[in-house]
């Protein structure tokens, strides 16, 4: 059983670090600043929630985590009100 | 396979900083500011993949208060950069 | 691994500096100067020092950042960037001159530390017990050091007042800093609702904490003050008017409390901030509690700036 817990939590932090790649490659390549707006929140969101879910079996203690949930629901509640913002400014300048 | 998170956490770290190019150059304030969300947000996940397979548990609250503060921070900048921002829907 | 780890970290703080000094747009600056701010929280942590790191999160990343911004919008809307004449040649070069010297200072300081580096660590381990508290940090700060904190205190509460100093004469009594205006029901609005709440909690969790782990009435002030600022700057709530004696009241009401146990100290355990015996724990959780109000007003009300409209009568 701890070996299979072992195994997920690799995988899932892989994973998460695999959507950070995907995170940042769609910042730097993708054409204007609504399309990046979209690719970071995929690392946001899924980056740092599979990370923590992947970390989730070597927290210490159930506080720890509940924070470290605490922790994910703070960066995706974050990320989504800062893309709402940005989005809205830049839809409304035309790009320089 | 106890390296992974350590390893994981380098790999996000270098991920994000070549995302800070989108700093350089993004002609847009707006464009900075997602470069240095995607830093923050790195960050803390480096901060957790570092912190808590080594049982720290200060790294937790570190990370709450980074991720309270980055979007405090981000708010602010959005908040001035784009005049007002609030119409509405 | 934890070399190229630490290596790498080092590399990104100087490119972001760099960037941050040579960027030409004020906004791209302080994108920078938050960056670097944030990764010096990871730096802080590698180096040990989960409060500090703490502390960086919340003043270097977010309240400087803030405030720096607040500033550039100032600016940029008096038009005075444009209108400033760009420092001469002469000036620059002086300039990156003392930087480097002192940098170098610095450097060669470090550098030559003796090895081990010497440390009153193990004596503040050994006096800590008396003080019953767990965090060395708070224990240093607020025990063997109070001093220092008291002075801390006093001294930001001067740098309110010197910020205060710059309202207009006809502004004087007024409300502090300019009426925020959003939608209430748009996106700001819904932000500050439901992160203030939130934040306030974790605030002061993190206050509670710092007797014994990474945290304290800094940090937790910070997150608090901050978490107003997010509902100040939704347009939710107004600053209070400079004349407000609740207000002065409270922003002295903690560095009068320490000074009071202080004098409490020199006549119980014969010197200004001696504890006497076994009452330690309990006047240090005083003096965070009365601390925390006056720190967080003045790091939000910094920020909100001077009065700036005229008083309403």
């Amino acid at each position: 059983m701890d070996a299979v817990v072992d195994f997920m939590s690799i995988v899932a932090i892989v994973a998460g670090a695999a959507f950070f790649a995907a995170g940042t490659i769609g910042l730097l390549r993708f054409p204007d600043t609504m399309t990046r707006l979209h690719a970071l929140t995929k690392a946001d969101n899924l980056g740092v929630g599979l990370v923590i879910l992947g970390l989730l079996p070597r927290a210490g203690s159930i506080t720890a985590g509940i924070k470290l949930l605490l922790v994910w629901l703070l960066v995706l509640f974050a990320g989504a009100i800062v893309s709402q913002l940005v989005g809205r400014v830049a839809s409304r300048e035309p790009p320089r | 396979m106890t390296f992974v998170p350590g390893a994981a956490a380098l790999f996000i770290l270098g991920m994000v900083a070549i995302g800070l190019l989108r700093a350089l150059r993004g002609p847009r304030d707006a464009d900075r500011l997602l470069s240095v969300q995607l830093l923050g947000t790195g960050a803390i996940a480096a901060l957790l993949l570092y912190g808590v397979p080594s049982g720290d548990a200060s790294a937790i609250d570190v990370a709450l208060t980074l991720a309270l503060l980055a979007a405090f921070a981000s708010i602010a900048f959005v908040k001035a950069a784009g005049g007002y921002d609030d119409e509405p829907s | 691994m934890i070399d190229a780890l630490n290596a790498g970290i080092a590399l990104l703080l100087l490119a972001l500096g760099a960037y941050a000094v040579m960027a030409k747009d004020v906004f791209a600056a302080l994108v920078g100067y938050i960056a670097y701010g944030l990764l010096l929280t990871l730096a802080w942590m590698q180096l040990r020092g989960p409060d500090v790191a703490l502390t960086e999160a919340a003043i270097g990343g977010g309240l400087t950042g803030a405030m720096l911004i607040a500033a550039a919008t100032r600016l940029r809307d008096r038009d005075a960037a444009a209108r400033a004449p760009m420092p001469g040649i002469g000036a620059r070069v002086l300039a990156a001159t003392l930087s480097a010297v002192v940098a170098s200072a610095v450097a060669w300081s470090v550098a030559s530390l003796p090895e081990p580096a010497a440390t009153l660590a193990p004596q503040t381990l050994a006096a800590m017990p008396a003080l019953e508290v767990g965090n060395p940090v708070t224990a240093v700060l607020l025990g063997f050091r109070a001093l220092d904190t008291l002075l801390e205190a006093i001294v930001v509460v001067l740098a309110l007042i010197g910020v205060w100093s710059l309202a207009p004469d006809k502004a004087w009594g007024g409300r502090l800093g300019r009426l925020q205006h959003a939608q209430p029901d748009g996106m700001l609005a819904y932000a500050a609702r439901i992160l203030a709440p939130i934040g306030i909690v974790i605030g002061m969790y993190i206050f509670w904490i710092g007797a014994d782990l990474p945290g304290g009435k800094f940090q937790g002030a910070t997150l608090l003050a901050a978490m107003w600022l997010l509902v100040w700057m939704a347009g939710l709530t107004d600053a209070p008017a400079v004349d407000r004696r609740w207000l002065r009241a409270m922003l002295v009401a903690g560095p009068l409390a320490f000074v009071a146990i202080g004098v409490f100290g020199a006549v119980q355990a014969g010197a200004f901030l001696a504890y006497p015996a076994g009452l330690a724990k309990p006047l240090i959780i005083v003096i965070e509690i009365a601390l925390m109000p006056t720190l967080t007003l003045v790091l939000a009300l910094v920020l909100v700036g001077p009065p700036l409209r005229e008083p309403e009568r």
